[in-house]
């Protein structure tokens, strides 16, 4: 008995042994990947926390070092001070109607520019193409005084509009949605003419539908980078009434004091939005990338 | 209900080779015509361009006596069915079917109504709610039929539509193809690889190659008497075997000097191809001799390939399964059945016989 022992023994340590060190190699794998997913997420969402930090403490240094982690008497007064000083409802209002005009416009004319480069045929396709990928090169700066330029002759100023339009073609979106119209097999298309559709029809009935993920994400891309955007809602909007959010939290600064609290909480109330439906929706955006990157 | 004429009909693809070099056909009403011929000869371009989908380079194209080249696809009143199927992935069955009746502006009812006669002869109507994700191969390939018959075409194009199928789907198919063409009556096109499709579906055969259309003709015309070495060689299965041979008093004697009793009209001298298919082979006390190569057995027949001096391709022979095997390296002596040869000049056409008539007489 003793010998079945000994003869068995060895032969099932080997297979043991292998696991063991295979596993052993995948736990330093992993632990490596973590260890940098963890440096880079602690990087980026470092000054988000500081912020809500520095928005929900009531006490305490600001600018301590090394920084607080944690608040200091939490409460939520500097939210209300935020209300008292701004009209935080009508500046939602604004952001809402700027962002929404500006991802349904967006969602329109992108895929309008894209679906022929995709996929009809026409002289100077790929200069075109070309012309509209070197845009992504300059910074969108390059372009506010041509666009202030146009948006006041054409007597845009102060205007949703005038916000909004300029906005609205843009390399990125283009350029996913050309990717996504590209992955459509051309049976589909070829399918829907011989049913007897017209190019309008192929476009908004097969194209359209098909590319809903690459849709999903330009929205949610674009939704972010209207209702964050700072600069040119501030160069176009004269009145103060007509602000969105992300512009008009900066009058919580300079009217009477410096109150870097109020000015975090306003900060919070301008993202949280934005953040929680980023959550929610995040799948989506994820989904739509693939086609795109791989 | 249409007949459709193809003359002088080319396609040259931008920046591209000629594809198509001038086909000239004249498919009758109600008739089922199969397209055949290798990868690559332009039976998928030639119907591109019946369905629209292609641009016509040159000739001239009709349908229902209206010549239609710059008619759009939506206009000329075909239904494809694609190999892929390209069923429609964000529409479910009832949609993909009813699809192009919509686009037509038909009435709900009638559209509901069309959709769910076409399922029930597809045996799909328990179908009709799903995405074509979640179909089996076969189930789609029955909606993308049904998708077709839907909208009552005048013609209907079939590319490949049974070859990603299993074998046994594919007879199933096809049979019900062919009984559906017996009631529709419809004018179809059908591209296939499947010699038995071809075969067993077509009124009549169209032989493609390099973009020429070799020959055209009833799946027994093509076979019985093939207009030339190729259409011989791509019809049948194992293929016909082909003896190079010279001319001899008006007959013709194969390169192991055995003289074969064919009567030709050529001049001595001349090299000729005989064409013999494998059923027309017996293994006999004397002939030609033969080294076997190998034997297949096909269950219900034999199949022996050996070598014969002076032929480089091996020879493929029917036997009866049941019969004597012949070991493999075993030397036989062939018996050719000349009353079943086919002659080909050097040009690869078939030569007339006077033999046949005179054993007939
Ligand atoms: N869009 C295109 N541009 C250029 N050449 C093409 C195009 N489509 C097909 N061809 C060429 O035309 C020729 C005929 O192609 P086609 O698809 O009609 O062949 P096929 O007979 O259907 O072959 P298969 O049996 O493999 O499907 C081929 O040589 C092919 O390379
Ligand atoms: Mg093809």
């Amino acid at each position: 008995m003793s010998e079945t022992h000994t003869m068995t023994a060895p032969v099932a340590a080997t297979p043991a042994k292998r696991i063991g060190s295979i596993s052993r190699q995948r736990l330093l794998n992993r632990t490596v990947h973590y260890l940098v997913l963890s440096a880079l997420a602690v990087i980026t969402v470092y000054p988000f926390w500081w912020t809500l930090v520095t928005a929900v403490s009531t006490a305490g240094e600001v600018y301590s070092f090394p920084p607080a982690l944690l608040p200091t008497e939490p409460g939520l007064q500097n939210f209300l001070e935020v209300f008292q000083t701004i009209d935080v409802w009508a500046f939602y209002k604004n952001s809402i109607l700027i962002s929404g005009a500006t991802v349904i416009g967006t969602l329109l004319i992108c895929s309008l520019a894209a679906y022929p480069i995709a996929r009809m045929k026409f002289a100077g396709r790929n200069w075109v193409f070309g012309a509209i990928v070197a845009t992504m090169i300059l910074p969108s700066e390059v372009n506010f005084l041509v666009n202030f330029i146009t948006v006041s002759k054409l007597g845009l100023t102060d205007t949703v509009s005038g916000v909004v339009l300029p906005n609205l073609a843009g390399a990125v979106g283009i350029f996913l949605m050309k990717q996504a119209f590209e992955a459509v097999p051309q049976d589909l298309i070829d399918a829907a003419k011989v049913d007897g559709a017209n190019e309008w029809e192929v476009f908004w009935k097969i194209m359209l539908p098909l590319a809903k993920p690459a849709l999903g994400a330009l929205a949610i891309l674009t939704l972010v980078s209207a209702w964050n955007q700072y600069i040119w809602p501030s160069i176009v909007m004269t009145s103060v009434e007509n602000f969105p959010l992300s512009v008009g939290v900066s009058y919580l600064k300079g009217t009477f004091s410096f109150k870097t609290r109020v000015v975090a909480a306003g900060a919070v109330l301008t993202v949280l939005p934005i953040l929680i439906m980023f959550l929610f929706t995040q799948r989506y955006f994820l989904r739509g990338f693939d086609g795109a990157v791989k | 209900m249409a007949e459709l004429k193809l003359k002088n009909l080319q396609k040259t693809y931008e920046d591209g080779p000629t594809v198509i070099h001038g086909i000239n056909l004249d498919i009758r009403d109600g008739e089922f015509m199969v397209f055949v011929g290798p990868s690559g000869c332009g039976k998928t371009t030639t119907l591109r361009m019946i369905a629209g989908l292609e641009d016509i380079s040159g000739g001239e194209l009709s349908i229902g006596r209206q010549v239609v080249n710059d008619v759009p696809a939506a206009k000329r009143g075909v239904a494809m069915v694609f190999q892929s199927y390209a069923l429609y992935p964000h529409m479910t069955v009832r949609e993909n079917m009813g699809f192009g009746l919509k686009l037509a502006k038909k009435p709900k009812a009638e559209i509901e109504a069309a959709v769910n006669r076409a399922a029930e002869v597809l045996q799909i109507t328990h179908l009709l709610d799903r995405k074509p994700k979640a179909l089996s191969g076969g189930q789609r390939q029955r909606v993308a039929i049904g998708r077709a018959i839907v909208r009552k075409p005048d013609v209907f194009l079939f590319d490949e539509p049974l070859s990603n199928l299993d074998a046994s789907l594919r007879v199933q198919m096809r049979i019900e193809l062919a009984k559906l063409h017996k009631e529709l009556a419809t004018t179809m096109i059908y591209v296939t690889h499947d010699q038995v499709e071809a075969m067993t579906l077509g009124d009549r055969i169209a032989v493609f190659n390099g973009g020429h259309i070799e020959q055209v003709g009833t799946p027994l015309e093509l076979y019985e008497s093939p207009a030339n070495l190729f259409v011989a060689g791509f019809l049948g299965s194992p293929k016909m075997n082909f003896l190079p041979a010279k001319v001899l008093g008006g007959k013709l004697q194969l390169a192991d000097k055995a003289v074969l009793d064919i009567r030709v009209d050529r001049p001595d001298g001349e090299n000729v191809t005989i064409g013999v298919r494998p059923e027309h082979l017996r293994i006999a006390a004397s002939g030609v001799s033969a080294v076997v190569d190998i034997v297949e057995h096909l269950g219900d027949t034999q199949i022996a390939y050996v070598h014969v001096q002076g032929v480089k391709e091996a020879l493929a022979l029917k036997l009866a399964s049941g019969g004597q095997t012949p070991a493999n390296g075993s030397t036989i002596q062939l018996a050719i059945d000349t009353q079943h040869c086919h002659v080909f000049g050097a040009d690869g056409r078939a030569l007339a016989l006077r033999s046949r008539e005179a054993v007939a007489a």
